[in-house]
């Protein structure tokens, strides 16, 4: 037993030995995104909490969400925000049992290119809402 | 031939929890996408808006219970799907396991902050 044991157990081929798809990419990106989420729910608690603190430190924070750099987190949120809830779709449209032909790397293309121009949507519309 | 009967896969499987965790994530995940949609209307209005606006907007009782719900989905769904990426990735149980807890901690964490000032914020000061 120990003999066998002291071997390296077999492991499945993973990522380095596939050639990339589009799905293949959508689902590595699709987690990414998630895992981007999770820690940036601390920016909604942040703006949330500052926003029931007081005005005083309501504005330090607007003034760190408007600064470059706080643009910079929020366009990137909004982007992994949208990709992950068109995502979340997708895999909703293959619960029902659909979308697994060709069709596949269709919906693929059309999340990303759909999280894009939702992502520029969105912020013209603040643009235009804030002016 | 069945291979799976009801009596043997209720509340089993390896987590004895069945489909459930699947299931609450999938239920989540529908209720975070129509939430999420309504907030990001909302909160497109609040850009760069006063204080004052802001809490006017976020004290409507509509707003708030529209943010308490969306937090509560939100917090479940992340420690989910969390949850998977930690078993999907980590192997050592003393790691695993304190991570998991880590995730927990973190998910009720960040939902009970917001939760608290979404409330405070709607009952005023």
């Amino acid at each position: 037993m120990s003999e066998t044991s002291a071997r390296p157990r077999p492991v499945s081929p993973h990522l380095t030995i596939y050639r990339l798809t589009w799905t293949m990419a959508m689902s590595i990106i699709h987690r990414i995104c998630g895992i981007g989420l999770y820690f940036g729910t601390l920016l909604l608690a942040w703006w949330l909490v500052a926003a029931a603190t007081g005005a005083k430190y309501f504005d330090t924070a607007s003034a760190f969400f408007g600064s470059w750099f706080g643009q910079l987190i929020l366009l990137g949120y909004t982007w992994a925000l949208v990709h992950y809830l068109l995502g979340l779709i997708r895999h909703f449209i293959w619960d029902t049992g659909f979308g697994f032909g060709p069709e596949r790397q269709t919906l693929a293309r059309m999340t990303l290119v759909g999280s894009v121009s939702i992502t520029i949507l969105l912020w013209a519309l603040a643009l235009v809402l804030r002016s | 031939m069945m291979r799976t009967p009801l009596s043997r896969v209720r509340g089993l499987g390896a987590a004895h929890h069945g489909t459930e965790q699947f299931w609450l994530e999938r239920l989540t995940g529908a209720f975070s996408v129509i939430l999420l949609v309504i907030l990001i209307g909302i909160v497109i209005t609040l850009v760069g808006r006063s204080h004052a606006t802001v809490i006017a907007t976020l004290s409507k009782p509509l707003v708030t219970v529209i943010f308490v719900a969306a937090i509560i989905s939100f917090s479940i769904h992340m420690k989910l799907v969390m949850q998977v990426v930690i078993e999907d990735y980590v192997h050592t149980p003393l790691r695993k396991v304190t991570l998991l807890m880590l995730n927990t901690f973190f998910c009720w964490g960040v939902g009970l902050a917001c939760v608290f000032a979404i409330l405070k914020i709607s009952f005023g000061p």
